[in-house]
């Protein structure tokens, strides 16, 4: 499986949505992700990829939607 | 020596950019006049907490000396270990000050309200905020002068918005372009108009005129409805304080915004059209957003990512509502340890916990309402009426009502 495919299950389990026809869309402006949900997601995202991210490195505006996430993570790893 | 306070009267704007020209006119230039801001910094700061005040001042002082020990030691101590009960240690010390301050109308006789000044609870959350920073290795350096000029940020320093180090360090050494820089300059002459309007018009008009009538003929029918005070004048009141909240507050905050961008700083934004909200969550979003944010990214997150971690409650629905409560909680006993303060809190976890039920229950019965602009306006108008509620519980005025 690869990033993408990765990282968009870890979305769906979180917003109930298929997210892969938005790469693009603002999951915090359309109410998708909130305070908790983007606590689980970095838990998510340390637990399957491996990587640490500390809740000061999480700028709302660099992880704000799918695509975001991606390059986010492949940058971290 | 004369005293004044920020942002009080129009006066006071033309001697403050008044003497702001030549670092405006450096910035201009592409030049950052650091000694000439330091000055600037330094002379206001004095005018500010000085005269009458001069004991503000030099609680002012001490207290600078030691959180800037504390963030130099807790740097060096960060660089070799990272153990928790030291970082535990240096976030207590660092709120003490503010701690003592607080507990300080509780003791009257004390002499402990000699430690505070004002602005004191805004420069905590800039400590704390580094102290959180330097443990979680996103900021590694930070100079003496850097951190002092941070804190003592002039536009900002009595009432916030509160900034965050990397953000305005990465404004600070910024060379702007003279086109950015005029667009921030005309952006800033924007705000700080608005802010006119809204402070010395609109809030004059709610709080100085409009209240105390409204005060006054609500207190003389204390006992009406059982003897709870519960009269017309009673809602009013509520109506035209939250109306006064707002223009009082984001007035300021637009002033602050507006002198900061005057300096090529980009102070964050405190509020975005609150009584639009849909709901108190949308609410937390817009009201005093420096705040909640600060709030959100370093209460409520860690608190959940903690106790998640920890595996300490394993519903996660519940790991969320005892962080809402806890992160209310403290924001209650921040505005002061009085029993309005801390129920305003309480009432604000309670209808964010709420809230979340009720966007849980939409989820799962995504037919159940169409979203049109009459729910819409429901909505609108179901959150204006409880924010507005809540802010009568904040104004203390039920204190003077029932147990004065």
């Amino acid at each position: 499986m690869n990033n993408t495919q990765k990282v968009l299950n870890i979305l769906k389990e979180l917003t109930g949505q298929d997210l892969s026809g938005q790469m693009d869309t603002n999951l915090y402006e359309n109410s998708l992700l909130d305070s908790m949900a983007t606590v689980q997601l970095v838990m998510e995202l340390e637990e399957q990829f491996g990587i640490s991210i500390p809740i000061s490195e999480f700028n709302r505006s660099e992880w704000e939607t799918p695509n975001k996430i991606i390059s986010k993570v492949e940058s971290l790893q | 020596m004369i005293n004044l306070q920020p942002y009080t009267n129009p006066a006071y704007f033309i001697l403050l950019i008044g003497t702001l020209l030549p670092a405006m006119i450096g910035l201009y230039f592409g030049k950052r006049l650091k000694v000439y801001e330091a000055i600037w910094t330094f002379s206001f700061l004095l005018i500010t907490f000085g005269g009458i005040k001069w004991h503000q001042g030099i609680a002012l002082a001490a207290y600078i000396i030691f959180q800037q020990l504390l963030v130099q030691i807790y740097k060096a101590y960060r660089k070799r270990h990272n153990s928790t009960a030291m970082f535990l240690s240096m976030i207590i010390l660092s709120i003490f000050p503010l701690v003592i301050v607080k507990l300080a109308p509780i003791f009257p006789s004390s002499q402990l309200s000699l430690f505070g000044f004002l602005g004191i609870s805004y420069l905590t959350f800039k400590t704390v905020q580094v102290l959180m920073e330097l443990r979680d290795g996103t900021i590694k350096e930070i100079r003496v002068r850097d951190f002092v000029r941070f804190l003592l940020f002039f536009p900002t320093v009595s009432s916030g918005p509160i900034d965050r180090f990397k953000r305005f360090q990465a404004d600070e050494q910024q060379v702007l372009s003279r086109d950015a820089y005029l667009v921030m300059v005309d952006r800033g002459v924007q705000y700080i108009f608005k802010g006119f309007v809204y402070k010395f018009i609109l809030g004059y008009f709610f709080g100085t005129w409009l209240l105390p009538r409204i005060a006054h003929v609500a207190l003389l029918e204390r006992h009406a409805f059982f003897g709870t005070g519960l009269s017309l004048h009673l809602v009013e009141y509520m109506y035209v304080y939250s109306m006064y909240l707002f223009f009082d507050f984001a007035g300021y905050s637009l002033f602050a915004i507006g002198i900061s961008y005057f300096l090529g700083i980009k102070t964050p934004e405190n509020f975005n059209a609150p009584f639009r909200s849909h709901n108190i969550k949308d609410f937390w979003n817009r009201w005093h957003m420096s705040l909640s944010f600060w709030f959100r990214d370093f209460v409520f997150m860690r608190v959940t990512f903690f106790i998640m971690k920890k595996r300490l409650i394993k519903n996660r629905i519940r790991v969320s509502q005892v962080a809402y409560l806890l992160n209310f909680l403290i924001m209650g006993f921040w505005h002061g340890v009085t029993w309005y303060y801390i129920v305003y809190g309480l009432f604000h976890a309670t209808a964010i916990i709420i809230n979340d039920y009720w966007l849980r229950y939409k989820k799962a019965h995504p037919n159940l309402i169409k979203h049109n602009m009459f729910t819409e306006g429901i909505a609108i108008f179901l959150t204006f009426n409880t924010v507005c509620f809540s802010f009568l519980i904040f104004s203390g005025f039920l204190n003077t009502l029932w147990f004065k």
